[in-house]
This record gives C-alpha cells, structure tokens and sequence, in this order.
C-alpha cells in the first residue's frame, strides 16, 4: 500500500447527528472496539474513510505503472518472475481496498471516477518516473518499506474492513520490501557502474520517500480527529522518524549514502536528525505537477475506457445467459 | 457518471484454508456471473496457497441481523452463565467430569 495522507478536507458535518449516537460511537472507539458497516457512525467518519481507503487503493493500482514498466526489461528471468508477482500483488491490494471501501456505501465505479476526475488522489510517489533498473530495488526497498510503516499500524485501524485487508496486505509487503532491497544490495555489489546506478535511484528515491508519511503534524490538520477515532494511530512525523531510523543503517550495511547532509545520529535522543523535507515539491506533487503525473492518469483513462466495451458485453452476456436459463426452466 | 446498474454485481468470497476447517469470509469480487467469481476470487486472494477451496456468493443474498438488535439477540446469554461448565463446583476428589 501507499498512503499519503493528505487529509484536509473534512470537518465537522453540519448535518444535525444524535449526540447521544456520537457519544456511543466514540466511547467504543476509545475502547478499541471495531467498527463495522452497518454499526451507525458519524457522516464525518464515514467520508474521511472512503477518502483514505479510496486514495489508498487508488495508490496501489497506480502504483502497477512504474514497475509494470520494467517488466519486460527485467535484468533475468527470476528478476522478471518475481517483478510479475510484485506487481500482480499491488493489483490485488487495491481489489481488497476498494472492496473494504465499497462496505461503506461508494461503489468502485464511483471510486474510479472521481480518481479520473481528478477529484480523489493517490499518492504523489508514483508521479516520479522510474528511469533504470535500480528505481525497481528503490521502490521496493524505500517506497514499500516506507508503506510498510504506514500501514502496520492500520492492522488495528478502527473500521474493522480496513483493518482485515491491511492485514493481508502487511503479510504480502514484507516480499515487496526484501526483494527490493536485494536488488540494491546486489547493484551495490556490482560494478562501479552498477553501484552508481543504485546510489542514483536512492538519491531520487529518498526525498520522495519521507514525503509518504504526509505533511509535518503541525500541518496535518485531521491528525488530531483521525488519531481520536482511531482510523490513525500514529503522527506523520513519528512514522517518518520510525524510518528513517531503520533505513539508514540499511543503507550503510551496503555502503550507500543517503543523500542528506543534515542526516546525524543523536545519542541524546536515540534517533537520527535528518534535515527538512521540501514540502513545496509535496504540495505540488499533490496538485498533479510530478514529473509523470499527467501520463499516470493518462494510462489510468485508457485503461478504464479501453475497458468499457468489456465490462459491457460480461455484463450483458451474463444477463442474457441467466435469462435463457430462466427461460428452460 | 456511473451507472449502477451497469456494474458488475458484488460476491463476498470465502476460502478454506485446509482440510477441516471451515470456509471463512476473506472479502468480495466483481464478477458478472458464479464463474468469474470463482475466477476473480482464485486470483484476487489465495496467491499464496491460502485456501484448498472457495465459495463464492452473490453478496445481495446475505441476511445479516441488524446491529441495533444484538442487546436484544445476544444479551440474553449473559446472565445464563450456568450454561458453562465452570458454574459448577465440584469437589477436588471427583476426576473425569
């Protein structure tokens, strides 16, 4: 999975809800109870989670394009195996997500066209391109390990559908971030060249990667009423923290540099200060001005409408079938 | 804009891990009939021998209890604790009940 959150959008509903049925609800909340889709639940809950189950399900097809774009010049067959099975993978999360999502009442249809419209995000990760071969070992290695630290906390997100399917997902990452990382250690290993190679994918790949945790606390307006209703259960700035305190050292096992001069070890603290991410490159990410933005959606478009006449003719051959059989009976 | 009538219908899929366990709920597909279904659940969640056997149903045909009901459909048990066996005590000396 790819969360960014970049959450800002709901406040408080205006619509008039039983304060009694909003006491009930977040006393079971707090109590680390789950929350499943018919249990009555705040209008503001239920947007802000098919906005973030939605973009998050969104990232994950989206996310097939950069590494489905290496398949065919995978390095060897097991390379070119396991990137299939990779990408296949991410295909099968946003199905889980967007079938979590669709308990809450919007379609995957509905979903899909306000991606197109460009009315839902994903995440801004996947409007960098991925230039060589080494991209592949960054994405897994940064990209998925960053994801990783996103998600495991969201195996006990409060919605009970979203917390199963990240369940699922967590299980399936942990390939995703190993082989990744392979790939970089062995292009580490390799030739003068080869190693420049995966030092460049890093250099591109780092920055782009802490932006994944969202905008700094201080800026990430929802954080506070996301942590109270447990749909989030830890700051941005803490996961960003979280990783690159395990990354780093991942990085010096295989005598890489992350591309940050600011980057030190704080014994007082016992993490690593790192310098500032540039959020003025996130926000207009965000806004659709990565480097490959417009050719994601791009590919997003062709493939919805390409698909049409399929999704039709399943769909009336199927009803056609049901009738004649009907009709024997 | 979408047209729901034109989307393909919902099945929840449920998946039997091994030989003597039950069929579990695992999540739901898209699929225009039974067949695809069966297909779209095989390849959306066991890629990782997670099940030996799949059902699949249309997700329309579940009757589910309504949540506003479980005080009056489960609450009932709890004061009917003589239904374990922990309600009774029995003396130490007495073996194989």
């Amino acid at each position: 999975m790819y969360t960014t959150d970049m959450t800002g959008k709901t406040k408080a509903e205006t619509v008039a809800e039983d304060p009694a049925l909003i006491a009930a609800f977040e006393a079971r909340v707090a109590n680390d109870e789950f929350i499943e889709p018919k249990d009555w639940m705040p209008e503001a809950y239920r947007k802000t989670l098919v906005r973030q189950m939605s973009q998050h399900a969104h990232s994950e097809i989206v996310g097939m394009l950069p590494e489905g774009n290496w398949i065919s010049r995978a390095p060897n067959l097991r390379r070119k195996a396991i990137l299939l099975a990779k990408v296949q993978d991410e295909g099968g999360h946003g199905l889980y997500l967007y079938a979590a999502a669709e308990t809450l009442g919007t379609s995957r249809d509905e979903m899909t066209e306000a991606l197109l419209a460009g009315k839902a995000k994903y995440s801004t990760i996947f409007n960098y391109p991925t230039l060589t071969w080494a991209d592949i070992g960054a994405i897994g290695w940064l990209v998925d390990g960053a994801a990783i630290m996103n998600q495991v906390p969201l195996q006990r997100t409060s919605y009970g559908p979203y917390a199963r399917a990240m369940v699922r997902i967590c299980k399936e990452e942990s390939f995703h971030q190993r082989q990744g990382y392979e790939i970089t250690m062995h292009l580490a290993a390799g030739t003068a060249e080869q190693k420049r190679m995966a030092q460049d994918a890093l250099d591109r790949w780092w920055w782009p990667s802490l932006m994944m945790f969202g905008p700094p606390d201080d800026k990430s307006p929802n954080t506070e009423q996301s942590m109270r209703w447990r749909i989030k259960r830890d700051t941005n700035d803490d996961l960003r923290q979280k990783f690159v305190d395990i990354t780093v050292p991942q990085a010096e096992a295989i005598g890489l540099k992350v591309p940050d001069s600011a980057l030190k070890w704080n014994e007082e603290r016992g993490a690593y200060d790192f310098g500032d991410v540039d959020w003025e490159e996130f926000y207009a990410v965000v806004k659709g001005e990565g480097p490959v933005a417009k050719e994601r959606l791009q590919a997003r478009q062709k493939a919805w409408d390409e698909g049409a006449w399929v999704r039709d003719a399943a769909r009336v051959h199927a009803e056609k079938r049901a009738a004649a059989k009907l009709a024997a009976e | 804009m979408s047209d729901p009538s034109k989307e393909w219908p919902l099945w929840e899929v449920f998946v039997r891990g091994k030989g003597g366990l039950s069929h579990r709920h695992v999540g739901s597909v898209h699929a225009t009939d039974a067949k695809m279904a069966l297909e779209h659940a095989r390849d959306t969640y066991t890629r990782r021998m997670e099940g030996i056997s799949l059902w699949v149903l249309p997700s329309a045909q579940i009757v589910a209890s309504d949540p506003g009901d479980a005080g009056a459909l489960f609450e009932p048990a709890e004061d009917k604790v003589y239904r374990h066996p922990t309600f009774y005590k029995i003396p130490d000396g007495i073996t194989h009940i």
